[in-house]
This record gives structure tokens, C-alpha cells and sequence, in this order.
């Protein structure tokens, strides 16, 4: 009998002292809403990057240095993109790219699930709708695909 | 001025308001700031790009690199790495199912929210650094306002669903589906997260904004609950059917048509 209380005991203690880590542990971490952002690592000279900024091994083009365009506006070639056809039309001023529009862009991003039945009862809901393209900046994920890359290296390729 | 190049895969563009009355001498520090953002970019892209045989990440990966051996950068990416997985749920990880590490999904915020304190560092106070739909917007616009955002429509390029302002140097942040496919996945089960096709956060900085904004498009529909939970965070989800879910302070930060 006294054996199974010294039992219980030392087993409430292990409890105590995991319990006690996990809350220390929990607060340490600051649950991520302020993490420390490190300053900036000292940069590379300027005239050492500036030639290498070229094709990539990911396919990518670069604008780096001046005057490597000629000005003008270049319409790039069609491109798949996965949901469908996109286009961009790049804008060269003073030697530089300056601009990137699409003409062309997949009207069908695809998915088929129905989601109705979904309900989120705190949030409010509302349906989508087309506001002005009058804004200072545009945040949205279109511009990572090959078919960007690959019409916008066309649309390049014309400014030499 | 504004400039974009390509670079880490993505257009770059950053747009430095012009000093009124400031002449050649103003228009040169703002272009030799911008050449010095954009060679930030692309050294970070050199360290982190897995696509580039001779980065470090690539050297980790076939490993090439003892960890003694990283730079101070990949360390400290590493280390934020594992307090966003911690700080949600596992829904963040750099890790894939191949056990290759991908820390491109922080690198990119963390590199934007760098580039703008270059910036900011140069005595530049009105400007922002946009990469690939990420932002980071300081100060005021060319007309003194407040910078505009849109949020891309998914389904029509020239469209914006929403307009937003940032007058507190907010970051703004946009995960989606739509053109490159199902990029980002659960690694809680491996499967694609597509049910939502767009989730934008703002947050009180870009690289904050973007860590929860790919965690928590990860999570599917509960992915605008989880924005809802951190304090000083907002967020417009976009699924298929073509319904939007916000949080509840988002309206402070949308205004209406201009």
C-alpha cells in the first residue's frame, strides 16, 4: 500500500515538472507574432552583380544594367498556362522594363468543388466583385509561372 | 521612379516618389538605391534559389555542406523556419516530402521586408518593393495618399476584387492556386490545398504577412480562421464558387471604388 502511494506521488511530480517545461517552453516562444527580423547582410559591390544578372538556370530573364532595352512597348508570345492561354506586353522606358500587363490571361482557373455547403458563421461573407484597376499596386500570385516567364522572355527578346 | 527586373523567378518592382524640386542629384541616389536593392535580391536568390546548382540551398540538399559550414543567412532562415512551423501548427515547413529543404516560401518576405530597410536606410520615405505580388509599402504615394492595393481577381487579370490602403506601412501578402497550379500543398496530408484559390493577409509587415498568408492558404478553409486568431493581421479568402471570407477588421483597411 505505502508503496503505491510513494508510486503516485513520484508520478504527480513527473506530471508537474512536464506540465511546468511545456508552459515555460510555450511562452518562450512567443507564438510568433513578433519575430525578430535580423538586420541586412553586408551586400555584394554593385559592379559585381550587375554582370552576372543574366539568363538563369530557372529560365529567367533580367533587365539589369542601363540601357539594355530599347524603348517601346513588346507584346510577348502566347504561353500555356496550365488553366489556359496568357500574354504579357512589357513596357521599356529609359533602357529599363517599367511595366508588365497582360492582354491575355486564363479565364478559367478550373477547380470544380462544390464549396456551398461550407459555412463559416463568424466571418462574414460576401461575393466577389470587380473593383477599379486604378490602384497604386496589384498583390495576387499570377506572376511565378513558366507561361509569365516564358511570354515575358519573348516580349523581351523583341527589345535588343 | 519605378523599376522591375526578373529575378528569383518573379518580376520585382520597387518605386522610389520622387523628392519635389530635387533635381539630378535626388534622381541619382534614388536610381543607385534601387541598382543596390535589386543586387540584394539577387544575392539572396544566389544563397537560396534551388533551381541554381551553385547556391548554398543546392549544396545542402545534395549534401555538399556540412552545417558548420552554412552562412549566417542560411542559418538564421533556418531558425525562422522552425518558429513558423511551431506558430502554425505544422502547417508551415520548409521541409518537403522528399526531404529536400525549399525555404523559398520565406525567403521571399523576409528578402522584400530586407530590401525595403535598405531603403529606408538610404533616407528614402516613400517607396515600396512589390515581388511577385508581395508588397511592402512605405510612406505615401505620388499624390500624398496613402499606397492603393489591389487584390488580383483569380479569374481576370485587368480585375481587382478589392481595394485596400496601407496607411501604417503594412505588408500585404497573396497565396493562391490559380495560373501556376497547385503550388502549395498540406504536409499534413500531402494533398493539394485547392478548395480556396486566394487568401491575401495583411500584417503588420511583408514578411509577416507572407508566412501566414502560405500557412494558412495551406489550411484550406480554416485558413481564414487562423488569420482571424493572430492579432494584427486581416484577411480576404477567395474560393471557386466565387465567395469571399473576411476577417473581421479587414473593411478597416478596403475602401471603396476609386
Amino acid at each position: 500500500m505505502k508503496s503505491s502511494i510513494t508510486k503516485y506521488i513520484i508520478g504527480a511530480i513527473v506530471v508537474a515538472v512536464i506540465a511546468a517545461y511545456a508552459i515555460f517552453s510555450s511562452n518562450s516562444q512567443n507564438n510568433g507574432q513578433l519575430a525578430i527580423i535580423p538586420p541586412l547582410p553586408s551586400l555584394p559591390s554593385t559592379s559585381s552583380s550587375s554582370s552576372s544578372g543574366g539568363s538563369t538556370a530557372s529560365g529567367s530573364a533580367s533587365s539589369s544594367g542601363t540601357g539594355q532595352y530599347k524603348d517601346g512597348t513588346y507584346t510577348g508570345s502566347l504561353a500555356d498556362a496550365f488553366y489556359g492561354q496568357l500574354q504579357v506586353i512589357a513596357v521599356i522606358q529609359g533602357g529599363k522594363l517599367s511595366n508588365i500587363t497582360f492582354p491575355q490571361y486564363p479565364s478559367n482557373p478550373g477547380h470544380t468543388i462544390d464549396e456551398s455547403r461550407t459555412s463559416l458563421p463568424v466571418l462574414a461573407q460576401e461575393a466577389v466583385a470587380a473593383q477599379s484597376a486604378n490602384v497604386n499596386i496589384v498583390s495576387g500570385a499570377t506572376q511565378t509561372s513558366q507561361a509569365f516567364q516564358q511570354s515575358l522572355a519573348s516580349a523581351l527578346a523583341q527589345a535588343h | 521612379m519605378k523599376e522591375t527586373r526578373i529575378l528569383m523567378g518573379m518580376p520585382i518592382s520597387i518605386e522610389i516618389i520622387d523628392a519635389p524640386g530635387g533635381g539630378s542629384a535626388d534622381e541619382r541616389r534614388r536610381t543607385e538605391a534601387i541598382a543596390k536593392a535589386f543586387d540584394y535580391f539577387t544575392h539572396i536568390d544566389e544563397i537560396f534559389s534551388t533551381y541554381k546548382e551553385t547556391s548554398e540551398i543546392s549544396a545542402i540538399n545534395s549534401g555538399r555542406l556540412a552545417r558548420e559550414e552554412w552562412s549566417p543567412e542560411m542559418e538564421l532562415i533556418f531558425t525562422l523556419a522552425e518558429e513558423t512551423k511551431r506558430a502554425t501548427n505544422g502547417y508551415f515547413d520548409i521541409k518537403k516530402a522528399d526531404g529536400m529543404y525549399d525555404p523559398s516560401g520565406l525567403v521571399k518576405g523576409w528578402a522584400i521586408w530586407n530590401a525595403a530597410q535598405l531603403l529606408i536606410k538610404e533616407g528614402f520615405e516613400d517607396f515600396y518593393v512589390d515581388a511577385g505580388g508581395d508588397i511592402q509599402a512605405y510612406g505615401r504615394n505620388a499624390d500624398g495618399d496613402p499606397w492603393t492595393v489591389g487584390i488580383r481577381s483569380p479569374w481576370n487579370v485587368q480585375e481587382n476584387v478589392q481595394i485596400i490602403s496601407t496607411a501604417h506601412n503594412e505588408g500585404v501578402a497573396t497565396s493562391g492556386t490559380y495560373i501556376r497550379g497547385d503550388h502549395i500543398y498540406d504536409p499534413h496530408t500531402g494533398a493539394a490545398a485547392n478548395a480556396i484559390i486566394s487568401l491575401t493577409v495583411i500584417g503588420p509587415n511583408v514578411y509577416e504577412a507572407d508566412r501566414f498568408a502560405t500557412a494558412a492558404f495551406a489550411m484550406g478553409q480554416d485558413g481564414i480562421r487562423f488569420i482571424e486568431s493572430l492579432p494584427g493581421f486581416e484577411g480576404y479568402m477567395i474560393n471557386n464558387n466565387r465567395i469571399a471570407t473576411k476577417t473581421t477588421g479587414w473593411d478597416n483597411y478596403q475602401i471603396s471604388n476609386i
